[in-house]
């Protein structure tokens, strides 16, 4: 017989199995990613998702007997009372032991198949066909680590450093151009000597012979020991050179109106996107610094929890948000070293006056330091029937058309309830939109 | 106690241990592997293919799981799906993994876990590596429909071609013959061997013979009857055609196969690729009370062989026997637990049950299994009822009263007009018979698939398929599933497809159409 040990091949030979799998229930993975973004409460969108997916879509149907109907016998052991003739009540909506499967009428009283994505692959699903754009600007930040890399040899380093095959290469050459005798040669000499000393009545010839052999041997082991084996000049290290590690960073900012024209329902649906922008951008860059712009008629720079829970009351000058958002940029985040986005929401209202301002403000200052600027304009579902045509469309989104058709850095979509939010995502960063 | 006693991090010298410690090293699986082999060849006289153990981890065991087991397969979401469910299972503890994988080929392939103790490697290998072995070794079905020697290599010739299939077509149009092949994989059988087809000689010498046959026994008296009235005329060109081909015809795969007017040849052949491997699959379907049955039969006489040399500790006696009786564990049918009759535990005690009989009869034995009662010779006669039966006939054979009475089967009709179940009949003088021929029928895979054939082929016109499911006891087809699977069948054919429900009298039942999705 043979053992063999299998325990080294390589594992996950279901992979593809399972890749296949995926492909498949792939729409059905799609659909309940989405709908979890959608239906999830706000802050938990950056976890494992629980996939159900319908018997229905991936059952493996056989021709097999219904569970009830017709004349059936079975054979059950372990008997305690029975005897021949006795009978039993039948339990309700079903036989015996049998679990009542065939409940619902399209047969799927069977639970979904239920299992779990990796956070990986949910946010992979959630991202597919996604990228930014713009995703060129990548600057070499002064803090970051630097990674030792491969460049070449060099004749001193660390013994741990040490190239032995170099090391020997140069040893050899040296060896053999400055003819340092080899063993095999000290060998032939040696016996050679050995057998003459062996042989009884040496003639004159191998005497004289036997002499010079022992001159040989002399010259050659001075020799071998003035030649080393390895000398340290044949030494030679491998070479490393640190190599600063790229680091991509970036800085998101969210911009919101929160004065009282935004109903509660509006941020909510601003919030949606912002989030979905925030994870979407931490999957791309290493670093991603947030920036919460909040305005009323003045512009705050606030942190998460109040730029989304607290309530506000005011007028709406938008261009203060802009504005505020130029001076922090100014301040903290040199374009050198930051990719910048910027997402604004809004239901659009705008004290008339302000719209010169604004577009100013956003052609001339933001949006040439931006990667991208994505505004949308959240629209009550009351009113959305009223609102969808663009010519009823507000001030500021009248204003903010004008930028849009000049800039392509620059793009606006209206959105109106929950279920929009994720298709409004895709557009914006389709891969096949616009191409900076 | 002895000093030396719990001192058992190695062998002591002198002992007669194979080893001592749950730890296993390749070195003690040899040694252990040839005690095992030297008791199963030369005491048990058993005969089966020469071994290869294979060492796998808990992931690899998970990965083949999901391929039924076998070392290659064609990749197939199938086998994701089941992958990525026994990999949740096992991974929140709800299910644990099997010890051992064994495959019906030569030599025959056995893995094993690492994660096994030096005890259950023991177990397994006697278990796998000889009980099993030596059943496909030597088991009729085994011998007649699968090929140990050739599996392998049919696999990856299978693995193969279905994956340049896919590169030439695409994974889907691969994948949609697969998943309706699979759906009728249990219709993919020949349950019985074919005749084979007459050569042209025989067939006019057969004709000759009946002719010259006819003319011997002619007798002018046969003319003189009033003859029979005309049954409906039936067309002897259809009658041909459909003896052509061969219908009606319970292997419905090989009828799509060999017929279908829609597949091209590459589909055909992923076809014949299934069947062959649902053929393969078949004599395990038929036989896995009784395979199971003496493969821990085997082990249980190996394990205790081992143990009375004096070759395995007693420590090591008392985990076999703890993990022996959880595998032969039978509830009873108002426990909890209860999910059917155990296969090992009805086929070991079966076995145990021939041992008995044949060294130690009773009176009733003797009459009720004269043929083996008492002859003695435990090994031989365990080993032709190995070779020659099936679950089913080997229940209705050998399933002896003291079996009945000691596991207290009794047997209940279900019938659905009736508004309760009927204790039909129990262990008793009066039962014993109805209860063994009910208990076979439970096993016998021709009652538990249903009998569905290819019964009709419009030829002239629409080319439509019928099939019939005779309907047996008047139990249904699950309708959900006949309709899916009845699409499948469609798709393969590629013309309208019928399944016509036969109940007793030749009522029609039921009626599902389909016709193939493009």
């Amino acid at each position: 017989m043979n053992i063999v040990d299998r325990r080294l091949n390589p594992k996950g030979r279901s992979h593809t199995n399972r890749q296949r799998f995926i492909r498949l229930v792939r729409e059905q993975i799609k659909d309940a990613v989405v709908r979890s973004i959608k239906e999830r409460a706000l802050g938990d969108v950056d976890t494992k998702e629980v996939v159900n997916i319908p018997r229905k879509r991936i059952q493996e149907p056989r021709f097999h007997h219904a569970r009830q109907g017709g004349n059936r016998e079975h054979v059950h052991p372990g008997n305690k009372e029975f005897v021949a003739g006795d009978t039993l009540p039948k339990p309700d909506g079903g036989e015996a032991g049998g679990r009542s499967r065939e409940g619902s009428p399209d047969g799927e009283g069977e639970d979904d198949f239920r299992f779990t994505l990796t956070r990986d692959e949910y946010l992979d699903i959630l991202f597919d066909e996604l990228e930014l754009p713009n995703l060129v600007k990548t600057h070499l930040k002064e803090t970051v680590a630097s990674q030792p890399q491969r460049a070449g040899f060099t004749a001193s380093g660390s013994p741990r450093n040490l190239n032995l095959v170099r090391t020997m290469r140069h040893s050899l050459a040296r060896r053999i151009s400055l003819h340092r005798p080899t063993l095999d040669e000290m060998a032939m000499v040696t016996n050679r000597i050995a057998e003459l000393e062996a042989k009884e009545g040496r003639t004159e010839v191998e005497e004289k012979k036997l002499g010079e052999l022992r001159i040989v041997q002399a010259q050659l082991e001075r020799r071998m020991k003035r030649i080393a084996f390895i000398d340290p000049v044949d030494l030679r290290f491998n070479r490393y050179e640190q190599t600063p590690k790229p680091n991509a960073r970036a800085v998101m900012f969210c911009l919101m109106d929160v004065s009282g024209s935004m109903s509660e329902y509006m941020k909510d649906l601003a919030k949606r996107f912002f989030l979905l922008l925030h994870l979407f951008l931490s999957r791309k860059y290493e670093h991603v610094d947030v920036v919460f712009i909040r305005h009323t008629s003045e512009a705050k720079e606030v942190d998460e929890e109040t730029f989304f829970r607290s309530a506000e009351t005011g007028g709406t000058v938008v261009s203060s948000a802009l504005a505020e958002m130029k001076r922090i940029i100014d301040e903290r985040y040199p374009t050198d070293a930051w990719n910048i986005y910027a997402a604004q929401a809004s239901d659009g209202d705008n004290y008339p006056s302000d719209s010169e301002t604004c577009t100013r403000i956003l052609r001339d200052e933001l949006l040439p330091l931006c990667q991208y600027f994505a505004y949308i304009e959240v629209v009550d579902e009351r009113e959305a029937g009223m609102f969808r045509s663009e010519g009823n469309a507000s001030l500021l989104w009248r204003d903010y058309k004008t930028v849009a058709d000049l800039a392509l850095n620059f793009v606006m979509k209206r959105v109106f309830s929950k279920s929009d939010i994720f298709p409004v995502f895709h557009q914006l960063f389709a891969k096949t939109q616009k191409v900076a | 106690m002895m000093a030396g006693r719990s001192a058992n991090t190695s062998v002591q010298p002198g002992s007669a241990l194979l080893f001592q410690t749950g730890e296993w090293n390749f070195d003690t699986l040899k040694r252990t592997f040839d005690a095992i082999e030297d008791i199963a060849l030369n005491e048990l006289k058993l005969d089966p293919y020469p071994v290869q153990v294979e060492m796998i981890s808990s992931e690899q065991m998970l990965d083949a799981y999901s391929s039924i087991g076998m070392p290659v397969f064609y990749h197939h979401w199938s086998f994701g799906k089941r992958f990525t469910r026994d990999e949740a299972l096992y991974r929140k503890g709800y299910q644990g993994l099997a010890y051992e994988i064994v495959i019906n080929s030569n030599p025959c392939i056995c893995y094993v876990m690492e994660e096994n103790t030096m005890t259950m490697q023991t177990l397994v290998m006697a278990h796998a590596a000889f009980g099993h072995n030596h059943f496909f070794r030597n088991n009729y079905l085994f011998k007649e429909w699968t090929d140990a020697e050739g599996i392998l290599d049919y696999l990856n010739f299978a693995k193969s071609y279905v994956a340049r299939c896919e590169e030439q077509h695409g994974i889907s149009s691969v994948e949609r013959v697969l998943d309706a092949a699979h759906a009728l994989m249990d219709h993919a059988v020949n349950r019985y061997g074919r005749r084979p087809r007459l050569s042209l000689a025989t067939e006019k010498k057969r004709a000759e013979e009946r002719l010259e046959h006819q003319r011997q026994t002619y007798n002018d008296l046969w003319r003189t009857l009033p003859p029979k009235p005309k049954r409906e005329e039936v067309k002897p060109e259809v009658d041909m055609a459909r003896k052509k081909l061969g219908l009606p015809e319970e292997n419905l795969l090989y009828f799509i196969e060999k017929f279908s007017p829609s597949l091209k040849d590459w589909e055909r052949e992923l076809v014949r690729i299934v069947r062959n491997i649902a053929q393969y699959f078949y004599p395990q379907k038929q036989t896995k009370m009784m395979n199971e049955g003496c493969a821990t039969y085997v082990h249980y006489r190996i394990m205790n062989r081992l143990y009375d040399l004096g070759k395995i500790s007693e420590g090591s006696m008392l985990e076999f026997l703890s993990s022996h009786a959880n595998v032969v564990f039978q509830p009873d049918f108002d426990d909890r637990r209860y999910s059917g009759l155990n296969p090992y535990a009805l086929g070991f005690e079966m076995m145990r049950d021939i041992e008995r009989v044949v060294t130690d009869p009773t009176d009733e034995d003797r009459e009720y299994l004269p043929e083996i009662a008492g002859n003695g010779d435990v090994m031989e006669t365990l080993k032709t009822v190995w070779a020659n039966f099936r679950d089913d006939s080997f229940i209705a054979q050998y399933l002896s009263p003291t079996m009945m009475r000691k596991m207290r089967l009794f047997k209940l009709t279900d019938e659905s007009e009736a508004p309760h179940y009927l204790v039909d009949a129990i262990h008793d003088e009066r039962g014993y018979a109805r209860v063994r021929r009910a208990l076979a029928r439970q096993y016998d895979p021709g009652e538990r698939d249903p009998n569905i054939q290819v019964s009709d082929v419009d030829l002239k016109g629409s080319r439509r398929l019928v099939l019939t499911h005779q309907l047996h006891n008047d139990i249904p087809l699950s309708e959900d599933d006949a309709r899916a699977v009845l699409g499948y069948v469609a798709d393969l054919w590629g013309y309208d497809v019928q399944l016509l429900g036969i109940g007793t009298n030749d009522v029609t039942k039921y009626q599902y159409d389909a016709s193939p999705r493009t």
